[in-house]
């Protein structure tokens, strides 16, 4: 209990990583809101306990080597991703094209590289956007309570039940896809178990008695959720973000499915996925397996990080 | 324990309402308005104006929604002149066979992964729960399309068994099982992970828990220990997470119903989208939304009543 005392003090830049912490391989994230309120040692210690777990260790390094793929492998592998040349499209893999080519007659490892850059970049802006606006929303209704937190958590109920991807399908019928409006849907939805997450978290630290040690001092409604109540439920937020990241690609997927992907010459590992089914029939692997072999290994990786990043944060919240 | 039913109840219906006033909305905001929609870019001032007045669409925007609120109680939903039938009549024929195959995917999904979990919490650790415990993370991890296209490549492309699609449902009874089997399979699966996860942890709670050790202590067989007093107080979360992950096993049948063909509302909204039959589009959402709002308090209900620790207000 003392050192709840002590975390007023240093808590103030953690929360502008709390989006981040959901990029990149976990522990760079883990390393910044950690040292704001901790001695450096707790810090190596929380990185000992996170790569002890060998498989959260992998999931980290697949998903670092799948960014670098994405974003720098365009500069090494240089392809025309925008020209269309139906001529030479479907080729099965050969030494021109290690995986092929789309029926545009695009080269296929290339448009891996490129679709990569939007999956991701979707699914960090759908992670940070929904992990923002889903904290503060959380945030305010579990402190005010009352009625406001009853009507604010009625609108989250009622969000939750016009089942998503309806929704969705109604969206592509309504306006133009783009990849603002696609991250945009997402978020939408993507924030909801996020706000109900931190509601909890603040309806059970706002009793605590550093709270009302805050609230005699003359601490302010947004003083004490800035600086006392967000930083607290931090960790189990960083956890949420991590797997909405993956969450977020799954969904952009399905999106792309049902229709509302990004504009060509543009791509997205789910339309890549979308376009070898419609060539299923025809025997066009390389169209299916690659981009399929991206989604489900970059989820399956995010995912054992976030298991990881939980294990980190239970063992730290057991220590309290 | 009548206050808490009835304050649920009321939770509920305001929820279905907020629901209806985010549906009209959004429908509402559409550019150039609901009459150009539906007329096209072609039709003339005066076309739009007088199909404006025919469906009351001059009138403010509250009066509108109260009109077609009041005519939605009363089960008038609207008119689909683009399938030229009354919206209600279209949703009593389609409604059915999505129960139909969420029912029976929701039924298998949890019928699998209660014992699965159970197996992996009593073996937690052991090679069998790392095995299934990455098959279930690799099936949690894969768009549901996906599965289903898996589905095509083994039971249609490599082994002749069962169709590709289920444009065929409702001919014969032959023909509408092995149908169901595919899309059945992957709505169910997809659920499996997401169970069998929880379930899991519960169960390794459960196991840890002072009633277990007492049991342990009193001399109890470990089958009694299992399905006693394990088993009982693990199925209650499940029963909670069923209740939740109802909007997400329809957003599922959705693409379910799109990659096999299968004639449910899924396939219904999805067409209507195509064709802008807005009617359409705001009865299925309308519909399966209050299906998701009914599911949730007949999974709070179940949960009080399996529960007798909680004993509400």
């Amino acid at each position: 209990m003392a050192d709840a005392l002590d975390e007023p003090l240093a808590t103030a830049p953690a929360l502008a990583d709390a989006e981040p912490a959901a990029l990149g391989p976990g522990e760079a994230s883990e390393l910044a809101w950690e040292e704001a309120w901790t001695p450096p040692n707790h810090l190596l210690e929380n990185l000992r306990v996170y790569a002890k777990n060998r498989i959260a260790l992998g999931g980290a390094v697949f998903l670092a080597l799948v960014v670098l793929f994405s974003f720098l492998g365009p500069l090494i592998y240089q392809t025309d991703q925008v020209s269309t040349n139906l001529l030479n499209g479907n080729l099965t893999p050969s030494a021109a094209h290690l995986l092929g080519t789309s029926p545009e007659g695009r080269d296929i490892l290339g448009r891996l590289m490129v679709g990569g850059q939007a999956t991701i970049e979707v699914a960090l802006a759908v992670a940070a956007i929904a992990t923002a606006f889903g904290t503060l929303w959380g945030a305010l209704a579990g402190f005010l309570g009352g009625v406001a937190d009853a009507f604010m958590m009625r609108v989250v109920d009622a969000m939750l039940s016009i089942p998503f991807l309806f929704f969705v399908v109604l969206l592509a019928a309504l306006v133009q896809p783009s990849l603002p409006i696609i991250i945009l849907a997402i978020a939408s939805v993507s924030w909801l178990s996020t706000a109900r997450l931190v509601r909890g978290e603040v309806l059970s630290l706002r009793t605590r008695d550093y709270v009302a040690a805050a609230r005699c001092f003359g601490s302010g409604p947004w003083q004490i959720i800035f600086r006392h109540l967000l930083p607290n439920s931090l960790g189990v937020v960083v956890v949420n973000a991590t797997l909405k990241v993956a969450d977020a690609i799954l969904t952009f997927a399905s999106i792309s499915f049902l229709g509302l992907g990004v504009p060509p010459p543009a791509t997205s590992w789910g339309q890549m996925l979308t376009t070898g089914i419609s060539n299923l029939f025809n025997g066009y692997w390389w169209e299916l397996w690659p981009a399929a072999f991206f989604i489900v290994g970059t989820v399956i990786a995010i995912n054992v990080m976030g298991d990881g990043l939980r294990d980190v944060v239970e063992k730290r919240l057991q220590q309290r | 324990m009548t206050r808490y039913l009835l304050r649920r109840l009321g939770q509920a219906i305001l929820v279905l309402l907020l629901v209806s006033v985010l549906v009209f909305s959004l429908l509402h905001v559409l550019p150039g308005g609901l009459v150009r929609a539906q007329l096209g870019p072609k039709a003339t001032p005066h076309e739009v104006a007088q199909l404006a007045i025919q469906e009351g669409l001059n009138k403010p925007i509250f009066v509108q929604y109260a009109i077609w609120l009041g005519n939605a109680l009363h089960g008038n939903l609207g008119y689909s002149y683009k399938l030229n039938s009354p919206v209600a009549t279209l949703l009593g024929e389609y409604f059915p066979r999505d129960l139909l195959l969420v029912g029976i995917a929701l039924f298998l999904a949890i019928a699998i992964s209660i014992p699965l979990g159970l197996l992996q919490g009593v073996r937690r650790n052991r090679d069998i729960d790392y095995g299934l415990s990455f098959l279930l993370l690799a099936l949690y991890s894969m768009p549901s399309f996906l599965l289903g296209v898996i589905g095509i490549i083994l039971f249609n492309i490599e082994f002749n068994v069962f169709p590709p699609t289920a444009i065929h449902f409702g001919t014969s009874f032959g023909a509408d099982v092995s149908a169901l089997v595919l899309p059945v399979g992957t709505l169910m699966l997809g659920n499996v992970a997401y169970y069998s996860r929880y379930m899991r942890s519960a169960v390794i709670d459960n196991l840890l828990e002072d009633y277990v050790r007492t049991a342990k202590a009193k001399g109890s067989s470990w089958r009694r220990i299992l399905s006693r007093h394990v088993l009982r107080n693990s199925l209650l979360p499940t029963v909670s997470l069923v209740g939740i992950s109802f909007p997400y096993v329809i957003s599922g049948s959705l693409i379910v119903e799109a990659l096999f063909d299968y004639p449910g509302m899924g396939l219904l909204f999805w067409n209507a989208s195509q064709d802008r039959d807005y009617p359409v589009l705001l009865g299925v959402i309308l519909l399966i939304s209050a299906a998701v709002v009914v599911g949730n308090l007949v999974a709070d209900i179940l949960y009080m009543v399996l529960d007798p620790r909680i004993r509400y207000g």
